[in-house]
């Protein structure tokens, strides 16, 4: 643990969320969003990741009624309010499924690999799912 | 080192909580302290105490129980996760009217917040499922 953690330990820390499930199939993209508001309402800087198929919850347009469930993509709009800035979206990922950012609901950073790899790297604790 | 255990999945159905729960002997045989077991989503039914298993095969929540209560490990059910899917302690049945209660009294039903908690005060956060 380098000392600039070590320092943070105890009050505040650097927790990543990398979102790799697409919406609705399973629950692992609500249990993740669940996770990040947890950390932000209790004052942790968070990094939010949607990388692989995690990126189609940023779709446009989503509505969920018909299948009696919570609209993700409404929630996950309000994720600054909540006070989680870094939010990114993997790049390869999008072009790999034929999207690009005018199909996400809202601007969101762009990263590529290499600047997910160094976020990882930089985080007290990573939550992958 | 100080560890905390999330685990997402329930038993039997993929090798996660198993693998979670060698985990957690393991570290503990090897002299680390374990802060906190969180069950989170479907990961709440390895704190059910109303499971039947037959004899020749592994009794994945008893198991978890006897490990908790033998180190006196603290361990922490969700509770959104936990009462949709009809995992509740004394408190939440009375408060539900439901018929009775079905957690082991070795977890606590509390909110995320405790999985925060865990991520301040833990070296690692290893995540199963």
């Amino acid at each position: 643990m380098s000392d600039a953690k070590q320092k943070n330990k105890g009050n505040k820390k650097s927790i990543t969320f990398l979102s790799r499930s697409a919406p609705y199939g399973h629950n692992n993209s609500q249990l993740c969003l669940d996770m990040a508001l947890a950390s932000a309402v209790f004052e942790q800087e968070v990094n939010y990741v949607f990388i692989d198929d995690g990126v189609y919850q940023l779709l446009k347009n989503q509505d969920a009624s018909s299948i009696q469930t919570k609209t993700l993509g409404n929630a996950l709009e309000t994720l600054e309010l909540y006070g989680i800035e870094n939010v990114c979206v993997d790049e390869e990922s999008l072009n790999s499924r034929n999207l690009n950012s005018h199909d996400l609901l809202a601007e969101f950073k762009l990263v590529n690999k290499e600047a997910i790899q160094s976020l990882i790297q930089q985080s007290d604790n990573v939550f992958n799912l | 080192m100080k560890f905390s255990i999330v685990i997402y999945s329930a038993p039997y159905s993929t090798e996660a909580s198993a693998t979670a729960l060698r985990f957690s002997k393991s570290l503990l045989q090897q002299g680390h302290e374990i802060y906190r077991l969180f069950f989170f989503g479907d990961g709440v039914h390895n704190a059910s105490r109303l499971t039947v298993v037959a004899q020749d095969e592994q009794n994945i929540q008893k198991e978890w129980d006897t490990l908790i209560n033998q180190h006196d490990i603290d361990s922490v059910a969700c509770v959104s996760s936990a009462i949709k899917r009809g995992i509740v302690d004394q408190t939440e049945a009375q408060r539900y009217e439901l018929a009775a209660a079905s957690s082991n009294p070795s977890s606590e039903i509390a909110g995320l917040g405790q999985l925060i908690d865990a991520t301040l005060h833990s070296d690692r956060v290893v995540n199963f499922g």
